[in-house]
């Protein structure tokens, strides 16, 4: 793919905009369609291009594998711990009501936590899932 | 739709079946689209025509790119293909018509989600307060299964170096 300048050069236009739309799904899925699972899908999708087009050992550059695979867990465990902090604050677990005084704030500042979280483990799945395809030697 | 369906039963070229596989998804990311469903159109985009092509064609890449052809008699799964299928549409028949304000579906849970969901949860949009909030336990059992299916694949096909452990280091 190292000859393709055509390629490239929309690569590189087009990866900021992707990126771009990602956090906005991810951040705006309060207000409009999207959340956790569709941003990290989309970043993934935006970094696959990347890595499809200027190669892997660049895009390991990046993200490195052992980031990704921190991420796979990371998700998880920010999503369960959102549950775990809210059994301690004494209400049902991933019951985001106690987590502010303000029972609405909690609400909202759970919700985007364990959105961040479907977020991470999704794109970090993704991205390592092609990384071990694309790695893998016949 | 159908007309790529019924090429990629056709086709032996399966690079060409990829291409059209992904091209179905694109189509149907249009129909949730006309359905109103946003979020599952991002979704079917970008997974189906995105992320699922590029890695069937890695697939391929590691294998090979035509179809053997088939070993066993084709009455089989043709009956099985037919028999499930018919069942799916026997039970479409009972399904409520779309958009019907009177089904089941619109008058257990939806009508308190809907009434109750902004002012609990200080969220507009109310498939994400569903899916976050009421129904976080399904969730969070969806990112787990994807949590260990990412696992899964890394443990089958990652190259994991062997660790070897000195004798004296238990």
């Amino acid at each position: 793919m190292y000859d393709y300048l055509v390629l490239r050069v929309i690569t590189k236009l087009l990866l900021p905009f992707i990126l771009m739309f990602a956090l906005y799904v991810q951040f705006h899925g309060d207000f409009g369609p999207g959340g956790g699972f569709q941003a990290g899908v989309i970043f993934a999708a935006g970094f696959i291009l990347y890595a499809l087009i200027y190669g892997t050992e660049k895009a390991e550059r990046v993200v490195p594998r052992g980031v990704l695979r921190l991420g796979i867990a990371f998700g998880v465990l920010l999503y369960a711990g959102v549950g775990i902090a809210s059994l301690f604050l004494g209400a049902n677990f991933l019951d985001y009501s106690v987590l502010r005084a303000d029972p609405v704030a909690g609400q909202h500042l759970g919700i985007a936590l364990i959105e961040l979280g479907v977020g991470t483990t999704v794109a970090s799945v993704m991205t390592s899932v092609f990384y071990t395809f694309a790695g893998r030697q016949r | 739709m159908a007309l790529t369906v019924l090429a990629i039963a056709r086709i032996r070229n399966l690079f060409a079946v990829v291409m059209l596989a992904s091209i179905y998804s694109l189509l149907a990311a249009a129909v949730f689209v006309v359905l109103d469903a946003v979020d599952v159109a991002l979704t079917e985009a970008a997974v189906g025509a995105g992320i699922s092509t590029v890695l069937t064609l890695g697939t391929l890449a590691l294998t090979t790119q035509r179809e053997k052809p088939p070993s066993h008699r084709r009455l089989l799964p043709l009956i099985v293909v037919l028999i499930t299928g018919g069942t799916l549409v026997y039970g479409t028949l009972d399904m409520a018509r779309y958009g019907d304000p009177e089904a089941p579906a619109q008058r257990h849970v939806a009508p308190l989600y809907l009434k109750e969901a902004p002012k609990t949860t200080g969220i507009p949009n109310v498939v994400t307060s569903v899916l976050a909030s009421y129904r976080g336990y399904d969730t969070l059992g969806e990112v787990t299964v994807i949590f260990t299916a990412g696992i899964a694949v890394l443990l089958l096909l990652g190259n994991w170096r062997r660790v070897t452990r000195e004798p004296d280091d238990v």
